[in-house]
């Protein structure tokens, strides 16, 4: 069991895994994110609460290297997120977002082999992490005709697959059965047991609150509070 | 361990190859498209056999250039930001993206022009002086289209340009496509050297890989 720490964090910046200073984000001149200081450390689960439009996804976003900073410093597992280093520690990133990613004409199993594939990962893998999820009877269905549930659980399996160090769900708990909710909570554990971290942008405070450490919540861009559940 | 490149290349084209074989969009709809518009040129301007041999190979690569480039462009569009999020958390090298892709654009274009090549001598009555050079001439221009609209598409994925200028980034880069193609089979007819012709396909080819690969990384990171 990850031990768990109450915020302020005790463990040093140099140790974590995600460090954000002053970082802001725009697009164009619209400004996204501002002033965002952030530092996760392993074995910690923070859950990022916020209104819709409140810059939840971009934080995600910017956390997974997929959006780089327009101000500010900030690092992924040390990787600069303004310099190519961060294409280097994208593997040992786990992101599940609003849409699953699946490409529609391959099959959920096919889909999965490609992911191992692109990442040097045995294929045989796949298999067992489709049936971990309760997938083993739809592995060979065409993802376009697969329900969004289905696919949600398959991104669950793509985590099994990739056992990333750092885990960011955008929304995990939606559109999910009480099965499923349980998978969400079981991949968290998964990951901060093994020394990783996780991120939750949610707006189930209740399913949040019962896993995280540290609560964030953003407000118009930047992080207005940070407290323990 | 991330895999080596051509690995992680080949992956890529193995899975456009799979989905293309699922949807049929290239063999069930351009490729039709394609021979329909080979079908009504003879139609809309002359019957006579002299006239359709004169303009046949140059209609022949018209159809290949325009239709070719929906080829190399069509997942632009369709593709999403969750799908490309995935390919790019997967950490694969975006050259190595940029490298399957296009090969397996060029193994779809060369299928089409094979096709509409057949289609264009049974309509056009084409002169087939020179014919051991066309299998060169068609690869050719399949690399330098399947590079030139991969690389159109990495552009318009960034979100900065919309698809509707693909054509625009393409056009004027696939002139000088068009003319060596159509100097090469000219030259065949007439019987001239085409070294020139093929040292030209061979080198807009070249210019356009190393273009490719050099920018995937920056047009990953833009999008």
């Amino acid at each position: 069991m990850p031990v768990r720490r109450r915020y302020p964090a005790e463990v040093p910046e140099a140790t974590a895994i995600v460090s954000l200073s002053g970082v802001a984000v725009r697009a164009g001149a619209v400004p996204i994110l501002r002033d965002i200081d952030l530092a996760v450390h392993p074995g910690e689960v923070i859950g990022i609460f916020g209104a819709n439009g409140a810059g939840k996804t971009t934080l995600l976003r910017l956390i997974a290297t997929m959006t780089r900073p327009s101000e500010g410093i900030g690092a992924v597992f040390g990787a600069d997120l303004n310099s190519p280093d961060r294409f280097e520690v994208r593997s040992r990133i786990g992101y599940i977002g609003h849409t699953p990613g699946w490409y529609p004409e391959l099959t959920l199993a096919e889909n999965m082999a490609f992911v191992a594939q692109a990442m040097g990962i045995d294929e045989a893998r796949v298999d067992d992490r489709l049936d971990a999820v309760g997938l083993s009877g739809a592995k060979d269905r065409r993802a376009d005709r697969c329900s969004h549930g289905m696919q949600r659980r398959a991104e669950f399996a793509r985590v099994l697959l990739t056992e990333p160090d750092l885990l960011l769900l955008d929304e995990p708990h939606s559109a999910l059965d009480a099965d499923a909710v349980d998978l969400v909570d079981g991949l968290v554990k998964r990951t901060v047991g093994r020394g990783g971290a996780a991120v939750l942008v949610s707006h189930d405070h209740v399913r949040v609150e019962s896993l995280a450490d540290r609560i964030l919540r953003i407000e118009n861009g930047t992080i207005s509070t940070g407290r323990a559940p | 361990m991330s895999p080596p490149f051509w690995k992680q290349a080949t992956t890529v084209t193995r899975r456009d190859l799979l989905r293309e074989r699922r949807s049929g969009e290239v063999l069930w709809v351009t490729l039709p498209f394609g021979a329909v518009a080979l079908l009504l040129i003879p139609i809309a301007i002359s019957t006579d056999t002299v006239t359709l041999r004169r303009v046949g190979v140059g209609m022949f690569w018209v159809v290949v250039m325009l239709f070719g480039v929906l080829i190399a462009v069509r997942r632009t569009t369709s593709d999403s930001i969750a799908q490309r999020d995935m390919v790019a958390l997967t950490g694969m090298d975006p050259a190595a993206v940029f490298a399957g892709t296009a090969l397996a654009n060029f193994l779809l274009l060369l299928l089409f022009e094979t096709v509409l090549g057949v289609l264009t001598v049974v309509l056009y009555d084409i002169d087939l002086s020179g014919a051991e050079w066309f299998p060169l001439i068609l690869i050719l221009v399949a690399v330098g289209l399947s590079l030139l609209g991969t690389i159109a598409a990495g552009i318009v994925a960034t979100g900065r340009s919309t698809a509707a200028l693909v054509p625009l980034i393409v056009a004027p880069m696939s002139v000088p496509l068009l003319i060596a193609a159509t100097q090469s089979f000219e030259g065949l007819r007439l019987g001239k050297s085409i070294l020139t012709w093929i040292l030209m396909l061979a080198v807009i080819a070249l210019v356009l890989a190393v273009a490719g690969v050099l920018s995937a990384r920056p047009l990953q990171e833009t999008g």
